[in-house]
């Protein structure tokens, strides 16, 4: 083997090594992350961080049972905002627009999906926020919601699409209407997938804090009703992360890891069902 | 086969298993020499028991029904059965009396030369495409002429010398094929393996191609697939009829389809099915 | 849609059908239509709540450095300079990163491992900006502090990107947590450009006697380039809207500086500090401005990106004619 040969040969070793290396390098820091997490956080966890309200700054102990649940609850209203919107939105598109159209909209929600959060916050700011003159749960589940369309929308519209033409004309050729059809075949044969779409939604949203800064606000005290500002996980760890207290900064920790949890193990539910297929008829 | 005093190897097809007589075809010097080749994709058995030779500067055509096996010992020749991580090879392949299969493959590859069913050129310029070759063996100083070379012996000089740094996708398909013919033979490989070369052109493109091959033989050896036996009735010295995964019969392309020696050849040839 | 016997009693029947699907294609068209309505209404009050300043500044804008709400000033070249700074630093750690990643999945790696790890790479995408933000407060942080600024201040501080004093936070600090957090799209996108790249291009540069990174790197990568450069704009495209980590970990000091080590602002980092602080209808929409600003940047990479992506993966089935 002459050395040019060997020489190419060498290199050609290196350099899938050094990709093998990259590609392990970038999934190791997931396992760092949960890692780091599950040390800093785990160790803070306790029934109080569950239970408790913030204490007065400054002084330790305490917890966020007020941004546990205020998160709960912004994640249920932007759900009921957003999820019927993307959902109807693509079921017309899959069974009833037409091109045009079906681009105009795709296109409004793909521009809608890249939209920064925080500009979804401002947003949210001057159409509810300003209005009703106060920061409220209204407010930030608004902004949330706006962020679920996009997705549940395209997921919707491309799942019904993959429901096989057979179903379809099986049931048109009963004399089922075309609303009868969607609601009771074509619909129920994709559920699968437009759930799954769903679910990540959720994922995403329940992490992001940057629209809940001009929204939600924050609260270190149950917000009451719909129309208070109220606290939330990762508006909380956000401000405690970023505070000069020990004690804070633990319960930063103990925050991070619920959140993070709670979104991978959606995530994770979510490609697990999506893994096991899209439900297809017996023939 | 036996082995002869001198360089070559005599061609003697007395290993196919249903035949009767066969005569060797006398001292016909080989370049590559398959022996016993076994050839398995997992569990699955796809070649059994080949053996022939592929001689030198001459034209040797494999032809058979779909599925038969031809383009899997065509891509045994240069090792690209090896891209499937499933294949598994059994037996002997000689390179002038060097097994390949102890060899560096990349070595190989530089000797042994492929042009695949579609064109395949890369995205780069027509010059860039034929020159890539020798770059990356090395060569810095003549490309131009080694390009120029290699273009004209593919018949495709005239018709780019003007546009050598176009994209080679404004070729039309015939022409993108006689490219891929002039990269493979700019790093003037001893051995051109042409897998149904084709069979995505248009009947003028094949004919020049076909005229092309027969000049070739002169510069390097060629190996053929082909589905079109008018083709390799026309292009080849010798032929292999293959029938899933057996070698039915090898002999001079003449022999072999005027007077076919096995009965299936001749149901093949004869377009009873296939 | 009266009338009696059978002809007319079908064709009530089937109007009523009818009706049903009428309603049913009004009602979601309400909520398509809505979806289109957002999008508009978010553009328009982005623009109307941000004329005064537009208005009054004008290109100026853009190029002035003076952001002082005190005196009613506004320019936004800080925030601009920290925006493109720190992505140019995260893209320039992410990307050989990315897509070295992405040629071992797509290239080296067999099926299920490939799968997998993008299982995992998937996931990390998934993580909010707050925790990126707070391991950037806690781990990278002290690393450039105490690893990072002595490393290359003492060896290198007479140029003026590694100027110190470090205090940990700063331009580099958030390129380096956001470069953590767009190396997901990166290897994502990348891997599926590469995996669309026909077979045969490959087995051609094999063919003529490459080495595997020879037909990898000369061949298949440059195939899938565009489709890599689309990567490229989604990734750049997701840090510079990115909000929590970067504010966290940045430094909130909003002047231009050439070192790295140097703290800075970026535009969505100064919305997300000062918005809610803001006394006066022009303060308040000057960071509306800065949103539309974003919102456009955004806006124009993502478009491009997804043109680029488009025309590789289509570029493989078309090819081999």
């Amino acid at each position: 083997m002459g050395a040019r040969l060997r020489w190419r040969k060498f290199v050609s070793n290196f350099m899938l090594t050094l990709t093998g290396i990259c590609a392990v390098v970038s999934v190791a820091v997931l396992f760092f992350i949960l890692g780091y997490l599950l040390f800093n956080g785990g160790t803070s966890i306790n029934w109080d961080f569950f239970t408790k309200l913030p204490k007065p700054v400054g002084e330790t102990g305490g917890g966020m049972a007020n941004a546990i649940v205020g998160s709960a609850k912004l994640l249920a209203a932007a759900s009921l905002f957003g999820v019927p919107i993307g959902f109807f939105g693509g079921i017309y598109l899959a069974e009833f627009s037409g091109s045009k159209t079906a681009g105009v909209v795709r296109y409004a929600a793909d521009l809608l999906n890249g939209v920064p959060s925080i500009v979804i916050g401002i947003f949210a700011f001057s159409i509810v926020v300003r209005p009703f003159k106060t920061f409220s749960t209204l407010a930030g589940a608004f902004a949330l919601g706006l962020m679920m369309i996009p997705i549940t929308l395209r997921s919707t519209e491309e799942f019904l699409n993959a429901v096989p033409k057979m179903l379809r004309e099986g049931a048109m050729a009963l004399g089922a209407s075309k609303w009868k059809t969607i609601a009771t075949v074509i619909v129920p044969a994709a559920y699968r997938g437009i759930l799954t779409a769903i679910l990540l939604a959720l994922a995403r949203v329940a992490g992001e804090a940057a629209p809940l800064l001009f929204t939600a606000f924050g609260n270190r005290y149950w917000s009451q009703g719909w129309n208070q500002p109220t606290a939330a996980l990762p508006e909380m760890i956000y401000r405690y992360a970023g505070s000069p207290y020990e004690d804070w900064h633990r319960q930063a920790w103990a925050a991070g890891l619920v959140l993070l949890g709670f979104i991978l193990i959606i995530n994770i539910l979510a490609r697990t069902i999506l893994a096991r297929g899209i439900s297809m008829p017996r023939s | 086969m036996q082995a002869s005093p001198n360089q070559g190897i005599s061609v003697n097809v007395a290993a196919s298993a249903a035949s009767g007589t066969r005569e060797s075809i006398g001292t016909m010097p080989l370049r590559m020499k398959i022996s016993k080749v076994n050839f398995y994709y997992g569990t699955k058995q796809i070649l059994f028991d080949i053996s022939m030779g592929v001689a030198d500067k001459r034209v040797t055509a494999l032809i058979g029904p779909s599925g038969c096996g031809k383009s899997t010992l065509l891509r045994t020749l240069n090792r690209m059965h090896e891209t499937v991580t499933s294949s598994r090879l059994e037996g002997e392949i000689l390179l002038d009396q060097q097994n390949i299969l102890a060899q560096d493959v990349t070595a190989l590859r530089r000797r042994v030369g492929m042009v695949f069913q579609r064109p395949n050129p890369f995205p780069k310029s027509i010059f860039e495409n034929v020159a890539y070759g020798p770059r990356i063996n090395g060569m810095k100083g003549a490309i131009s002429e080694l390009v120029e070379k290699s273009l004209r012996h593919a018949a495709l000089w005239e018709e780019v010398k003007d546009h050598l740094h176009k994209s080679a996708y404004e070729l039309s398909g015939g022409q993108q094929q006689r490219l891929c013919i002039a990269r493979a033979l700019a790093v003037e490989p001893e051995v051109l393996l042409l897998d149904e070369p084709c069979s995505a052109l248009d009947p003028i493109s094949t004919a020049k191609i076909e005229e092309l091959l027969v000049e070739l033989k002169s510069l390097t050896t060629i190996a053929i697939v082909t589905h079109n036996m008018q083709q390799a009735a026309r292009v080849s010295d010798f032929t292999a009829f293959l029938l899933t995964g057996q070698m039915i019969e090898f002999n001079p392309t003449p022999q072999l389809f005027t007077t076919p020696g096995d009965p299936r050849t001749e149901a093949y040839i004869t377009g009873r099915f296939g | 849609m009266q009338g009696a016997g059978p002809i007319s009693g079908s064709r009530s029947f089937l109007s009523k059908l009818r009706e049903g699907d009428e309603i049913a294609r009004l009602i979601t068209f309400i909520f398509a239509a809505s979806v289109v309505l957002i999008t508009i209404s978010l553009v328009y009050e982005l623009w109307i709540g941000s004329a005064l300043p537009r208005h009054k500044f004008g290109l100026h804008f853009f190029v002035s450095q003076d952001w002082d709400p005190v005196m009613d000033q506004y320019g936004a070249l800080p925030f601009i300079y920290g925006t493109l700074v720190t992505s140019a630093v995260a893209l320039l750690l992410a990307i050989p990163l990315g897509i070295g990643a992405s040629i071992f999945l797509a290239e080296l790696a067999p099926p299920r491992i490939s799968d997998t790890l993008q299982f995992f790479i998937d996931l990390l995408a998934a993580v909010p900006s707050v925790i990126y933000g707070l391991l950037g407060i806690f781990i990278i942080v002290p690393l450039i502090r105490n690893v990072i600024y002595p490393a290359l201040n003492k060896p290198f501080g007479f140029l003026p990107i590694f100027k110190g004093p470090s205090y940990g936070v700063g331009f580099l600090t958030a390129g380096i947590v956001l470069a953590i957090m767009v190396i997901p799209y990166i290897i994502s996108v990348s891997r599926e450009v590469l995996l669309s790249v026909p077979r045969d291009q490959r087995e051609a540069a094999l063919a003529l006697g490459s080495t595997r990174w020879e037909s990898t790197w000369k061949v298949v990568v440059p195939f899938a380039k565009t489709g890599i450069m689309g990567s490229i704009f989604l990734a750049l495209a997701r840090a510079l809207g990115e909000t929590m980590a970067v504010t966290m970990v940045v430094g909130n000091s909003p002047k231009i500086a050439a070192s790295l080590f140097a703290p800075g602002y970026s535009i969505a980092a100064v919305i997300a500090n000062d918005f809610t602080e803001a006394t006066g209808e022009l303060q308040t929409q000057a960071y509306i401005e800065l949103g539309l600003v974003l919102f456009l940047l955004t806006f124009i990479l993502n478009g491009l990106a997804r043109i680029l992506i488009i025309v590789t993966t289509q570029k493989g089935s078309k090819v081999s004619n």
